[in-house]
């Protein structure tokens, strides 16, 4: 098999393309492979099983009618969580795998991934965990929360919000598609050119990233899009910017960027996409390309899109502190300029990814300093939250834990983060595990921790009852222990001189604090599954954990002050704010939901469009990386065909009639009753 | 929070237990300075980090819930004083490693000659750096020393306190050159010269690599740097000497193929041109170099012939006659007696095709 053999490149595919089938054959099932195989046959069983219990109870009417068409923003953000959660099994399969290998071939054993295998799982890993599990998370989160914030009925634009999700979706399954059809890039998760161009990388793995991201990336732009203008157009009467939520401003913030930078993204691997099949030389080394274009275009996407997770996750911390604190937030001004300013900062520091690509003392002394600057706004952050805590009352629910190991934590990571910054100390740090160690420190101690934290603190709002608190302590102890036994051992080793991403090692001075790092993520994967199992547990027991008032952790904000879970139009009547904290101060003035009164409400109608130009788009990506032209072609004559006979549809909305308003009220006056 | 301060004091153990931390126990100047340079930057930060964990830990102590005893204000959330606070001590912080940041990365340009041999010797103006030209191929490392004519394969040498040149370039994806114990790493792009001036001080057998993952062979991308003594230098520069081999651009083509963890391998005499031809991409014969590409396309692009027929603008100039490929395609500004060269009639079959026919095939 070319692919495993020990000069192999990533040939997979590259033969000449057939009329029919283009560079399909049965070669590029992965028979030659035990680890894939099992993993192949493991997927088909299970998938099986799923198929086969959504039929025996017939579900496939209810999921269909209720949920993949379906516009709500709310649906689509529970199902923008679904696909990150079971994108995070993946990619943290992923990264057992590494760390299990590591802790072998460091202790002098071969280990069990050849190196062609290796460097296919950690590019999947980094492209899986950013594109497909953080980004979904956070995109859940805003889809969820911030129209709820706001006291919207939904998103400005509901049918591209559930077209978005399911491109998303798109790129997510042609990933995995690439798994157990072919084979993956494997070139790092930012597929610097040369080695992703076609002479280096001749093989179908490159082309499943690109196509891969283009499609989830045009997804994530069109959401980025669709949630500024539901913030600017759609806040309910009264609330001035300066009376949003802090979540609903990090999400501005971030959707800002989402739309500065992801063509920027989009156009990049647009030119890539165009070194590899029509024969361009934007990247490659001869004709005049420069693969240093590509370095810094990517970058430029790359490192806002640190901030585009990072910024919703002080959204959420900003939400959960003053909850559990019992008290304002501290400083919100200077929270809101905080986050601004980190918005904007985020555009001009791209360069400090590659100091010791030699751009000179002038340019590096530039791009680090302004990335220190970044740490100024962060910082603030911190010490509002701080002082938040200060006088409070504060409950250690399970999201407040998450907040404190997340304070304890991100110092850290943003400690190691402004030493990177000084290029001096870069050049000797620069792609060892110590970086591997801080960005995880980041992602993990920051983005992961506030996910937890964000999901236990509005879960009993989406679903009516809260999450079980023992088993979210048991996963919050495995995922904080776990982290630190799997990433401090990786800064010693960086320090110690090891770089990133390899699979060999000559000697065995490192095999202890590789098996220590391996210990840790099992840890961590205790904590997964410990998550799960809280879930579980807490769907069994809802009935005990149920939440009748709406606001089970006496909140402050606007989603509080409606049903857990709301009703499809979120809010009966349109709620009037006054104040910042609109639900508390409606709390403190007295507040009754309304009985009576009731109007009739616009909604949007469900919409089967969405799915079928995702499923288009899938197709055509699939085309397009086997090189089967005609299915490309007709797939993207169809996809674009599809959307333009979807605006000739012009029943898209209808009127709730007030009765049915008026008895869902009347339903959710009796369990406030009842309570 | 006291399993987590046990767990903290535990991972710390190791850390504080003398391992072979080579960033900040180096034998080079450069790292020295780099490592000192880690060092003075987290202590300045911990000023800030310290007390903002310990705050967290004891806000979270002090004002839980169960203790009434702490006082509660749940309507505050503005303090002007604290709020200056907030932002001037994280500002104060950045300015000052704002600044040495500014001084250190200055003075420690990667491309600037050293200033210094060691914290205690001055540098010798007089004594010019080594040089040394480094080529990243699939998967193993070109040493070339131009002063001395040899070359060598994943092995490289230094005189100790004698500072060392590199030039790196790729021979095909990007890498990384990096030596801990000597210096910071610089890229290695093909088509692209970057430059690292560095020291060794002590003498010694250093690791090496590949610091950016490069693909299949990556991990076996590494070599020895050996720091020695003038006489031990000079035993070893003759020992790569006496090897009777030639690196040409035939045997180039040839040690381009990509191979996986490759021995160590010398040769006595080194193309004179081999370098250049590397850099600008043109070690195949009948390739047109990226230099001459680009005064071909300064100068017009020569016509129709500069788009389908690029070749015939290779291989015109030579030290002899540098401004060959200039007159013909300027030759209005050529001096009266100067012969324009003739461009070859023909395109030439590229050396490597007829190389692989009969060598590489084995």
């Amino acid at each position: 098999m070319a692919s495993t053999g020990e000069l192999g490149r990533g040939t997979m595919g590259a033969a000449d393309a057939h009329p029919l089938w283009g560079k399909l054959s049965w070669d590029v099932f992965p028979f030659y492979d035990p680890i894939l195989l099992g993993t192949f046959v493991a997927v088909v069983v299970l998938g099986l099983v799923v198929f086969a219990a959504v039929t025996r109870y017939k579900l496939w009417g209810y999921l269909w009618h209720e949920w993949f068409t379906s516009v709500d923003h709310k649906k689509i953000g529970i199902m923008y969580m679904v696909l990150a959660v079971v994108m995070l099994l993946r990619g943290f399969a992923d990264a057992l795998l590494m760390r299990g290998h590591q802790a072998l071939a460091s202790a002098g054993y071969v280990g069990y991934l050849p190196a062609y295998h290796y460097d296919q799982v950690f590019t999947a890993h980094g492209v899986i965990m950013i594109f497909f599990v953080a980004m979904p998370f956070i995109t859940g989160f805003m889809n969820y929360i911030m129209p709820l914030q706001i006291g919207a009925r939904d998103v400005a634009f509901p049918f591209l919000n559930n077209l978005s999700f399911w491109l998303t979706v798109s790129g997510a399954i042609l990933i995995m598609f690439s798994l157990f059809v072919g084979e993956f890039a494997a070139t790092g998760w930012l597929a610097y050119p040369p080695l992703s161009g076609l002479n280096f990388s001749p093989g179908v793995g490159m082309d499943y990233y690109l196509w891969s991201l283009n499609i989830a990336g045009i997804g994530t732009t069109l959401s980025g899009i669709n949630l500024i203008v539901t913030i600017v157009k759609m806040r309910a009467p009264g609330m001035t910017y300066m009376k949003m939520p802090v979540f609903t401003w990090t999400t501005l913030c971030t959707n800002v960027l989402i739309v500065a930078t992801f063509p920027v993204l989009t156009a990049t691997l647009a030119l890539l996409t165009a070194d590899r099949y029509i024969g361009t030389n934007f990247f490659t080394n001869d004709l005049g390309g420069n693969a240093m274009m590509y370095v810094n275009l990517i970058w430029i996407w790359g490192h806002p899109e640190v901030y585009i997770l990072t910024l919703p996750i002080f959204g959420i911390f900003s939400e959960v502190v003053p909850t559990f604190s019992g008290k304002r937030l501290f400083g919100y001004t200077s929270m809101v300029y905080a986050t601004c300013v980190i918005m904007i900062l985020s555009y001009i520091v791209w360069l400090h990814h590659f100091f010791t690509m030699g751009a000179g003392a002038d340019v590096n002394s530039f791009f680090g300093i302004t990335t220190m600057i970044i740490s100024i706004p962060t910082g603030a952050k911190l010490f509002n939250w701080l002082f938040t805590m200060y006088k409070g009352r504060i409950r250690f629910e399970v999201p407040m834990l998450w907040v404190i190991g997340f304070m304890l934590t991100f110092v850290i990571g943003g400690m190691t983060g402004v030493l990177l910054a000084v290029p001096p100390a870069d050049y000797v740090l620069h792609n060892s595990l110590f970086l591997v160690a801080h960005f995880h420190n980041v992602i993990i101690g920051g983005v992961v921790f506030g996910i937890f934290a964000g999901i236990n603190f509005w879960w009993p709002k989406a679903f009516g009852f809260k999450l079980d608190p023992f088993w979210g302590k048991v996963s919050f102890w495995n995922w904080l222990i776990g982290f630190y036994l799997a990433f401090m051992p990786l800064y010693v080793l960086g320090l110690m001189g090891v770089t990133r991403r390899l699979s060999q090692f000559e000697d065995t001075v490192y095999s202890a604090y590789f098996f220590m790092a391996a210990i840790g993520s099992l840890l961590v994967a205790f904590g997964i599954a410990a998550f799960i199992i809280q879930i579980v547990v807490s769907i069994r027991n809802k009935e005990a954990l149920r939440d009748t008032t709406g606001d089970p952790w006496n909140a402050r904000t606007l989603e509080w002050s409606t049903t857990s879970p709301p009703p499809y139009y979120n809010f009966a009547l349109t709620p009037k704010v006054y104040q910042l904290d609109a639900w508390a101060h409606m709390k403190a003035s007295g507040y009754v939901p309304p009985k009576a009164g009731f109007r009739k409400i616009h909604m949007p109608r469900y919409t089967a469009s969405g799915v079928v130009i995702a499923a288009l788009a899938t197709m055509m990506g699939f085309a397009l990386v086997w090189h089967i032209w005609w299915l490309s072609v007709s797939t993207f004559v169809g996809a674009i065909a599809y959307a333009i006979a979807h605006t000739f549809n012009y029943d898209q909305d209808y009127y709730v009639p007030v009765q049915e308003v008026a008895d869902i009220e009347q339903g959710r006056a009796q369990v406030g009753a009842a309570s | 929070m006291r399993t987590l301060r046990i767990l903290f004091l535990a991972l710390l153990l190791p850390i504080l237990g003398g391992c072979e931390m080579v960033v900040l126990r180096p034998a080079g100047d450069v790292a020295v300075q780099q490592g000192q340079l880690i060092v003075y930057a987290t202590v300045l930060m911990l000023i800030v980090i310290v007390p903002v964990m310990a705050l967290t830990v004891f806000f979270a102590m002090h004002y839980r819930e169960s203790n009434q005893n702490a006082s509660y204000a749940p309507d505050w959330d503005h303090s002007i004083s604290l709020e200056i606070v907030v932002w001037s001590v994280p500002l104060a912080i950045i300015i000052c490693l704002a600044g040495l940041t500014w001084v250190a990365t200055h003075r420690l340009e990667p491309y600037n000659d050293l200033r210094r041999i060691s914290e205690v010797q001055e540098i010798d103006r007089n004594v010019t750096p080594m040089q040394i030209q480094v080529v990243a191929l699939d998967w193993k490392w070109l040493f070339i020393y131009p002063e001395y004519g040899v070359a060598s394969i994943n092995e490289v040498a230094g005189i100790v306190d004698r500072p060392i040149e590199f030039t790196l370039t790729s021979e095909t994806v990007m890498n990384s050159f990096y030596i801990p114990a000597l210096a910071g790493q610089i890229y290695a792009m093909a088509g692209m010269q970057t430059e690292l001036n560095a020291v060794i001080n002590e003498p010694g057998d250093y690791e090496g690599f590949s610091a950016n993952y490069s693909g299949n062979g990556f991990s076996q991308m590494r070599f020895r740097f050996h720091g020695l003594s003038q006489t031990d230098f000079d035993a070893w520069i003759s020992k790569v000497g006496a090897d009777t081999r030639q690196l040409d651009r035939l045997a180039y083509i040839d040690l381009a193929i990509p191979t996986v963890g490759h021995e160590v391998e010398h040769y006595g005499a080194v193309e004179s041109d081999l370098w250049d031809r590397i850099v600008n991409r043109c070690v195949d014969r009948g390739t047109l170099c990226a230099d001459d590409m680009m005064m071909v396309d300064a100068l017009g692009g020569g016509g129709l012939a500069g788009l389908t027929d690029r070749w015939r603008f290779a291989d015109l100039c030579t030290v002899d006659d540098p401004r060959a490929l200039y007159y013909l395609l300027r030759p209005e500004l050529a001096p009266a007696n100067t012969t324009i060269a003739a461009s070859p009639a023909s395109p030439v079959t590229p050396a490597s095709s007829a190389l692989f026919d009969d060598e590489a095939g084995d």
